[in-house]
């Protein structure tokens, strides 16, 4: 597997980003792997890590009294999953299940706030990235939310 | 670029013609496709087109064709019951009689996307004008690059044609991603809306053409995400569902801006909509 580096590099959510700011965020990140079926975290655990899928689907699931866990939308390969690292009180807001055997880089959150914080530029930069994704996210949620396919009558 | 005109004048075209109902066939619960035996003489017609189907003493309704389009002995049209015209249309039973008019409007420029790469990419009832498109494509393949469907549904149970989106998904040389807004207990694929797969695609963004068509918000944040990857709206093409009335661009029940739906649509450039489409009122 090529290392890290290489593959943020290559990755869009990094595209634009100056590879000296892609070693640095390189550094925070590691191989992880999961198999089908397991749990990579779950709502109200510390929320620690954004992991980046690399290959496999991963459910986002919230546990709904008298309708079991229902699955909220699921992430795929060039996915960047979890972002209450980012943000008090750093817990996860779901649950995050494994659909198909997944490999991931998983960022350290401290670790990736302090590269962030001793370099405002980089900050920015990652910032930037992490509000296109949570808007993006956000219209997703919206449109599911107008349930467009219902009969209108 | 601007979509196919199909002029071939009908000779008759306020004149339904009865057709006998062949099969009917429950898809959804409310939406079902019927099979008649065509109108007679050179009947055909090309992927995207409708009729007006009459359900005699009720009234008419614009319906999308979704056969295929090789396939000249039978009109195979898909129908959602949604009010009193669509809810007699799915009544009816093998051996009934039901009046067409058509076949009208213009059609997926299936010419205009050979030699690229092709989305398809369309939600709920909307794979069914999409049908005739995707089966001519098929017939066709070696003259398209990479062909992939983006389908997106409510649930699981309401995907339409899953016995064919299993054959399609067997293809190697066709790309089929489905997913839905809200899954169940066994569903194992994606769940989200359909812009979400625009992502997951293949697809050469400089020359892509895209065939899209479902409830207009869908398309409208579909067409904003294909652009956000760099495809222009003169490779965009939608179908746009108006209140077609006459079917031949008289009546102007279905106008859009300058456009009669019925007749320069219901498959547009997304470059021709750009000033009229999405405008509130329009």
């Amino acid at each position: 597997m090529s290392d890290v580096f290489d593959l943020l590099a290559d990755h869009p959510f990094f595209a634009g980003m100056t590879d000296e700011q892609i070693r640095v965020v390189a550094e925070t990140g590691t191989f992880v792997s999961f198999k089908g079926g397991e749990t990579i975290f779950s709502e109200g655990g510390p929320a620690n890590a954004c992991l980046l899928i690399l290959d496999g689907d991963v459910a986002l699931e919230l546990d709904t009294p008298g309708h079991g866990e229902q699955v909220m939308q699921t992430l795929h390969a060039g996915d960047l999953l979890g972002w209450s690292w980012l943000y008090p009180p750093y817990r996860w807001s779901y649950d995050a299940h494994v659909h198909s055997d997944t490999e991931a880089i998983r960022f350290d959150g401290p670790a990736l706030k302090q590269v962030a914080e001793a370099d405002p530029v980089l900050g920015y930069e990652l910032m930037k990235r992490f509000t296109e994704m949570l808007v993006n996210r956000m219209q997703s949620i919206r449109i599911q939310l107008l349930d467009v396919y219902s009969t209108p009558r | 670029m601007s979509t196919q005109l199909l002029a071939e004048p009908i000779a008759r075209p306020m004149h339904p013609v009865p057709c006998r109902v062949r099969s009917v066939v429950r898809e959804l619960e409310d939406t079902f496709t019927l099979e008649l035996d065509p109108p007679g003489g050179d009947w055909g017609f090309a992927p995207g087109q409708f009729t007006m189907l009459y359900a005699f003493g009720v009234g008419e309704a614009p319906i999308s064709i979704s056969g295929d389009p090789n396939d000249a002995s039978r009109l195979v049209q898909t129908i959602r019951a949604v009010g009193p015209v669509t809810d007699a249309l799915t009544s009816v039973s093998p051996g009934d009689v039901v009046g067409v008019r058509g076949p009208f409007g213009s059609a997926w420029p299936t010419d205009v996307a050979e030699g690229h790469d092709l989305l398809i990419i369309t939600g709920g009832i909307g794979l069914a004008p999409l049908r005739p498109a995707i089966l001519h494509v098929l017939a066709n393949r070696d003259r398209y690059g990479n062909v992939t469907l983006m389908y997106g549904a409510r649930s699981p149970g309401e995907l339409l044609f899953t016995e064919e989106l299993q054959e399609w998904r067997s293809r190697f040389d066709f790309e089929v991603l489905i997913t839905v807004d809200h899954g169940d207990r066994v569903w194992r694929g994606p769940v989200g809306v359909v812009t979400t797969l625009i992502g997951r695609a293949s697809f050469d963004p400089q020359t892509a053409v895209a065939f899209i068509c479902g409830p207009e918000i869908m398309m409208r944040f579909t067409i904003q995400g294909l652009q956000g990857k760099g495809v222009t709206s003169e490779r965009l093409y939608t179908s746009m569902e108006r209140n077609m009335k006459c079917g031949i661009g008289l009546c102007g029940h279905c106008q859009i801006g300058p456009f009669f739906a019925c007749k320069e649509g219901p498959v547009f450039s997304c470059a021709e909509l750009t000033d009229v489409c999405w405008t509130k009122e329009m």
